[in-house]
């Protein structure tokens, strides 16, 4: 019903913003390739394309987060050119941010009003609690939020968080706002709730930018869809001419048939059992499963469903409350990395950036630091530069890492390259289980391929994967198995051979 | 535009070495000046002062590579001075129950081996309370501050200065190593040019000085990656802490006395010396060349200074404006800009 609604009012033309053949380059990678954008006032634009298609990086040059190389932007027939995110919003052009940039430590109003804290009165500069809670009541009213405004935020859910940085946006007159895939930690109940105000929104003329992978989602929310593959742009059209099937394809391309390498790895014994782990600090709560040798073993789920802390708890960088591991039929404590990696396990965590690389370092030492002790002189504790050397010039050639030499700083690597380095570094201390946490996050397509490629090698040499990602297409095309996380729980498993996105989506739901 | 590029990568360099340069005219200048500063005497001087302030830069060098600093460094050399002095002296005011001087490799040990439980509790509470090194080392600054004024109210000493040192230790430590041109050059300059080497094989050649770059440039992968943080950390503020108990050792046979502010804000000048050689508090970066630079430079600097009879004031002027640029300088370097 609201759909009809919607597409009557999408009656009103007028053209809010317009982006026009913008150009961005990075170091070896041309993110965005002449993209346009055009969004008129009372709709919902759907900004659709997978991981690394440049979905973000024109987001980013529409807010000056980056300068983008060529290209204008229009809003409401006006030439704009923000300096920053700040000049946007007074601009009126809003994002609720994936990763909400909040003050956690502050209550919602502080979030709300901050940088422009109402004063008590022209001449007094002091700031007006007053003003501001009644405001944020106001607001919160107008927009069925219902949210203490002085409750501390880090203490309220995600869902509630995305709520205050919608209203902020709101609160701001704003004409465009973008949502960058805000229901991906949202519940039904939730996302229903932030349709209802995007519909809201909409109809009083604002134009909504909706990033988002879920395509349900897309086709009942948006007026508009705009596809975007490898940094190009694809295709503008109306959502009610889309079908599921025809967005997969533009997004895809027709790289769609051999996206991931032939899988020939064959699935051995049982060597990692996993017993009822439950984690202390987590919600991570009993699960149990075994897995082979030489099998690529998937661990899917939404976010925040315990799939990262499962691996965390396992390599012992978390702390546990209960559960046993085995290998090879043995226990094993696992209290710390340090143990984990003495007991062959190796882990690639999530956020390559915080927890992965050593920016500053080069090459070499990122090569080689979770396994020094290898490269002593022979009977002297002292690291030999040489045998360094080879080992890093190993780990480069078989990883085919693009770098000018090992003495190269990691940071001024692709992410794909940065990956290759760390999967190296962890081949080196002769791993027999892999923890893989969302392996190909942030990397260009053809990396992905190459990476996929090396993790199918792994298992063919009789090592044990285990998998984390997001991206089903990603479990579906690599793995032999997949274990669904919901809620912290283990909600199911399945073989990756017969099971379909819709099975494993209706599992990730189980516990949520 | 072309051009404008160059101009901008001139600017750049100049700007980045900018350290350096301001450094080389000051010396150029002084010796046009005072000639006399680029004569034997004088240089064997810079040296020798270099030489003992380098083992304290070394020290506090590995506590800024970890991102951190430790401004407890001046106190222990003052209570491992005041502890050399009293135990190696001819006059026994603070153990007056003692005849004879303690043997002198015994007392080096324990110097070192004060100075290494101060870097064991600086580096204790700095990897398991997650406390930031600065607010850590200025309550054991503080502490050992007190330990010090306690400790030279022992016996009869009534808080004064501890001098009249025993010969052997003043011999051993500023006895001449070998004389150019009529010129002595002082024993210390041999210990602590050893003393660079053992830092040089620790900081490059060991597993602990790799595992102390990657703690340094990120902690968190750091332990993903099976590094022992909490050991490595505590590991480098004791290295430090013994550096200093060294650095203390030498100073009271230096200075032939020890009192309460003996060391006192050596650890400025450390810290401005390694900011200098390029250790920086991005953390990750540093190499004990670029120290030995740093404390070299700045002390050509304060010698030039006293050639040219600057106020003494002044000179803490000049010192908190060259730190202050020198960290400008580096920040630059590890920005992100968009």
């Amino acid at each position: 019903m609201q759909e009809t609604n919607a597409s009557a009012k999408g009656g009103n033309q007028n053209v809010l913003l317009k982006m026009e053949g913008i150009c961005k380059e990075f170091p070896g990678v041309k993110a965005l390739d002449h993209v346009s954008l055009t969004v008129k006032a009372g709709t919902v634009h759907a900004l659709m394309g997978e991981n690394g298609a440049g979905k973000s990086t024109l987001m980013k040059c529409l807010f000056g987060v980056y300068s983008k190389d060529s290209g204008d932007i229009f809003l409401e027939g006006r030439k704009v050119e923000f300096k920053n995110s700040k000049e946007a919003l007074e601009n009126g052009v809003a994002m609720v941010h994936q990763e909400l940039n909040q003050a956690l430590k502050r209550n919602v109003m502080d979030n709300m009003w901050l940088g422009r804290f109402p004063r008590i009165s022209r001449w007094c500069p002091l700031t007006s609690e007053k003003k501001m809670y009644d405001e944020t009541k106001k607001l919160f009213a107008d927009l069925e939020i219902n949210v203490d405004p002085k409750r501390v935020m880090s203490t309220m859910p995600v869902s509630q968080r995305q709520m205050v940085e919608i209203a902020k946006a709101v609160s701001y007159q704003s004409k465009i706002i973008v949502f960058d895939e805000p229901t991906s930690s949202l519940t039904e109940e939730e996302v229903e709730h932030l349709f209802k105000i995007i519909n809201m929104l909409r109809d009083r003329g604002c134009g909504i930018i909706y990033i988002s992978h879920k395509m349900e989602e897309i086709l009942r929310i948006s007026d508009e869809v705009t596809i975007m593959r490898d940094g190009q742009w694809i295709a503008t059209r109306p959502a009610k001419s889309l079908t599921m099937n025809e967005i997969i394809k533009l997004m895809v391309g027709r790289e769609l048939t051999n996206r991931y390498p032939e899988k020939d790895n064959v699935v051995g014994d049982p060597l990692l059992e996993v017993k009822s782990l439950t984690a202390m600090y987590s919600k991570l709560k009993d699960v149990s499963f075994v897995a082979k040798k030489g099998e690529v073993l998937g661990v899917a789920g939404l976010d925040s469903s315990g799939r990262t802390e499962l691996l965390e708890n396992i390599f012992g960088i978390a702390t546990r409350k209960s559960g046993e591991i085995y290998l090879h039929g043995k226990r094993v404590m696992n209290r710390n990395a340090r143990e984990s990696i003495a007991n062959k396990f190796a882990m690639l965590t999530e956020e390559r950036r915080a927890t992965g690389i050593f920016a500053i370092r080069d090459i070499q030492a990122n090569t080689t630091i979770s396994s020094l002790r290898k490269y002593h002189y022979k009977g002297i504790p002292l690291l030999s530069d040489k045998k360094l050397a080879e080992v890093t010039e190993w780990g480069i050639s078989a990883m085919r890492t693009k770098t000018p030499n090992q003495k190269t700083q990691i940071r001024s690597l692709s992410g794909g390259n940065q990956q290759k380095v760390i999967l190296a570094r962890w081949l080196l201390t002769d791993p027999e289980v892999l923890l893989l946490d969302e392996p190909t996050r942030g990397i260009d397509v053809g990396a992905k391929y190459e990476i996929y490629q090396l993790i199918l090698n792994l298992a063919k040499e009789g090592k044990t994967v285990i998998m984390v990602s997001s991206e089903m297409p990603e479990l579906l095309g690599v793995c032999d198995r997949i274990l669904v996380m919901s809620g912290g729980q283990l909600a199911g498993e399945v073989d990756a051979k017969t099971t379909t996105q819709e099975e494993i989506m209706t599992l990730a739901a189980k516990y949520a | 535009m072309a051009e404008k590029e160059k101009l901008k990568k001139i600017g750049d360099i100049l700007l980045n070495n900018a350290m350096y340069i301001i450094i080389a005219v000051a010396v150029v200048y002084i010796a046009i000046m005072r000639p006399t500063f680029i004569k034997l005497p004088s240089i064997v001087n810079i040296l020798s002062l270099t030489a003992a302030k380098l083992p304290i830069a070394l020290g506090i060098g590995g506590c800024i590579v970890l991102t951190g600093t430790d401004i407890s460094a001046g106190r222990v050399v003052g209570l491992t001075a005041c502890i050399s002095a009293s135990l190696l002296t001819t006059v026994f005011k603070v153990f007056p129950g003692m005849t004879s001087a303690a043997p002198l490799p015994l007392v080096l040990l324990l110097v070192i081996g004060v100075g290494a439980l101060v870097g064991f509790v600086n580096g204790f509470s700095v990897a398991k309370f997650k406390l930031h090194p600065f607010i850590v080392t200025l309550s054991t600054q503080l502490i050992v501050y007190g330990i010090i004024l306690m400790y030279l109210m022992r016996g009869v000493n009534n808080g004064q200065t501890l001098s009249g040192l025993a010969d052997n230790y003043r011999s051993f430590i500023t006895g001449t190593l070998f004389s150019i041109g009529g010129v002595a050059v002082p024993k210390y300059v041999l210990y602590s040019f050893i003393l660079t080497i053992i830092m040089w094989i620790i900081w490059n050649k060991t597993t602990f000085g790799k595992n102390m770059f990657a703690v340094g440039s990120n902690e968190e992968a750091a332990n993903v990656s099976g590094v022992n943080v909490m050991r490595t950390i505590i590991m480098v503020f004791m290295l430090a802490g013994m550096m200093y108990g060294i650095t203390g050792f030498l100073d009271g046979a230096r200075i032939a006395s020890a009192n309460a502010n003996t060391g006192l804000n050596y650890e400025c000048d450390a810290i401005a010396a390694c900011v200098i050689g390029g250790v920086s508090f991005v953390g990750g970066i540093g190499r004990i060349s670029g120290i030995v630079v740093g404390v070299l430079l700045l002390q050509i600097i304060f010698t030039g200074l006293n050639f040219l009879a600057v106020d003494a004031n002044m000179l803490y002027i000049i010192k908190g404006l060259i730190i202050l640029i020198a960290c400008a300088i580096d920040m630059r370097k590890y920005l992100v800009r968009k």
